[in-house]
């Protein structure tokens, strides 16, 4: 049985002068435990509101979202958020006490958090930078705080929103191949939204590319079925996977760019 | 490189609070004895002589200690209203649009027109500078307060709850922390504000404090004394707003952007 499952979703915003806009219609979408799904779409797509339904911060107006069998109600412990922007992070507090919060809120002992929290700092090679406040890292620390924040929680599944959309390449390509490592070390179910193909490729086990928005579905699931030493620009098999997913995003860019740019 | 170059910060910080105060006192002593030279305008030796004067003799003090004991009740008062209605109002829609009208409404009466009210009302005494003075502070304190807890950044909600804490801790752990920036700047304000009220009352109505001294050495032609209260007030509100903005470092200013 899928982990994750939406089927006929639609989700329409109205404006405050009364319009509505609807952003995803009979949207259809199964992750299984343990898998690493990207979710591909250009901008306006609607793929955050996806992500957005399953941590339950928007409610689906028709069809049904649902996690281990159970109606997503509202946000939950048993799905952990990555956000793109820092602002998800407490200023206030350490790195240590930001990826301890969680913990925390529910009561777990002092002791046994910090050691928990310090583990999975370790994890995402923040060792050592317990006591620095967010703002005294970099972005690619921040980022990694708050996957460390999020993997301390123990969720049934992490929803990464275009982590590492905000970092130079450079930093971005470090973050990829850090979170695969993760990834594979704690064999979480990830569902990872992102424009990039790049990125999407690297990453995932199946990606799903998104028609343009608005009443976005998914265009088609592609698996990505490449070797660790595989999941490089350079590769032969990578390429080919690359010439797949650009022909099925190609219109779609194409219809996002007349309405957007 | 310069000379401050090779300094800490906080020494170049010092050194240049050295210097700005040091050129104010000379500007001010060049006006006075060479450009004005008349008895209206006393240059800082004779202001700092006749400061030491009333220093020794315990009156500056005295009306210190009254002026400041006044502002601090009022203020602390005054933020201690404004701080938790603030937050109900920033919190809570409803509670926003009952209590908008008093705050857009009181916000553009200043705490100068209400001395008279105050003073037939409350007296000539602690009770009408008091009642100013939290006047003068509830206000800019609430508003600065809602508007910092509408400024929290949704993610941070959002976050909270994805790690699962309910209302009441988002409230506690998230929001308000997130706020505190805010209601310091908004209480930093409010300091301001007293400062101005309270000298204002204390011309027009009051037997003692800072103000009622500029009032009585006025009858009297003692422009010494007038300058003696003038440098004292700039002299604290410069060491209270320190306070403050070192109070806003210490708690938030180093991980947020308000300063």
């Amino acid at each position: 049985m899928a982990l994750v499952r939406l089927s006929a979703v639609s989700k329409v915003f109205r404006s405050l002068q009364g319009r509505d806009y609807v952003a995803v219609r009979d949207f259809d979408l199964e992750i299984e435990a343990g898998e690493f799904f990207c979710l591909l779409g250009t901008s306006g797509c609607g793929k955050t509101t996806v992500l957005n339904l399953v941590a339950g911060f928007e409610r689906a107006t028709t069809g049904s979202v649902e996690i281990g069998g159970r109606a997503i109600e509202g946000p939950g412990a048993d799905r952990g958020v990555v956000f793109q922007g820092d602002d998800s992070l407490y200023s206030w507090l350490t790195a240590l006490a930001n990826v301890e919060f969680g913990m925390r809120m529910r009561g777990i002992k002092r002791g046994d958090r910090q050691d928990r929290a310090r583990r999975y700092l370790d994890l995402v090679g923040l060792a050592g930078q317990d006591n620095k406040h967010p703002s005294e890292l970099s972005g690619g620390m921040k980022q990694r705080i708050q996957i460390a924040r999020v993997l301390a929680n123990e969720p049934e599944i992490l929803l990464m929103d275009e982590p590492f959309a905000a970092l130079d390449a450079q930093t971005r390509g470090v973050m990829q191949q850090e979170l695969l490592k993760i990834w594979r070390a704690t064999g979480k179910t990830v569902l990872f939204i992102t424009h990039d193909i790049d990125e999407a490729i690297i990453l995932a086990t199946r990606l799903g590319v998104m028609h343009a928005g608005p009443a976005s579905k998914l265009k088609g699931v592609i698996p990505v079925e490449l070797g660790d030493h595989e999941r490089d620009r350079t590769a032969d098999r990578f390429i080919g996977v690359y010439r797949q997913v650009h022909a099925m995003i190609r219109e779609e860019l194409a219809i996002a760019t007349r309405q957007t740019a | 490189m310069t000379v401050f170059g090779r300094l800490g910060e906080r020494a170049k910080i010092l050194l240049g609070y050295a210097i700005g105060f040091a050129s104010m006192f000379v500007l001010w002593h060049v006006a006075s004895v060479y450009l004005v030279s008349s008895v209206l305008f006393p240059p800082p030796t004779r202001v700092f002589v006749k400061g030491y004067e009333l220093a020794r003799d315990g009156v500056l003090g005295q009306q210190i200690a009254i002026s400041m004991q006044r502002i601090l009740i009022g203020f602390v008062c005054g933020s201690a209203i404004g701080v938790p209605v603030g937050l109900a109002i920033g919190s809570f829609a409803a509670v926003r649009r009952v209590l908008e009208p008093y705050t857009e409404f009181f916000r553009f009466i200043p705490a100068t027109a209400m001395i008279t009210v105050a003073v037939i009302w409350f007296g000539i005494g602690e009770g009408s500078k008091i009642f100013l003075i939290i006047y003068t502070t509830v206000f800019v304190v609430i508003v600065n307060t809602a508007a910092g807890v509408g400024a929290v950044a949704p993610n941070k909600i959002r976050a909270a709850q994805s790690l699962g804490a309910n209302r009441a801790q988002i409230f506690l752990f998230v929001a308000l922390p997130a706020t505190v920036p805010y209601i310091l700047t908004g209480m930093r304000a409010a300091m301001g504000n007293s400062f101005i009220t309270i000298i204002a009352a204390e011309l027009i109505a009051a037997n003692a404090g800072l103000g009622k001294m500029i009032w009585d050495a006025r009858l009297f032609m003692l422009v010494d004394q007038i300058f003696v209260a003038l440098v004292v007030l700039g002299l604290l509100g410069f060491v209270t707003d320190r306070l403050f903005r070192w109070a806003i470092y210490a708690f938030a200013g180093r991980f947020s952007p308000i300063t």
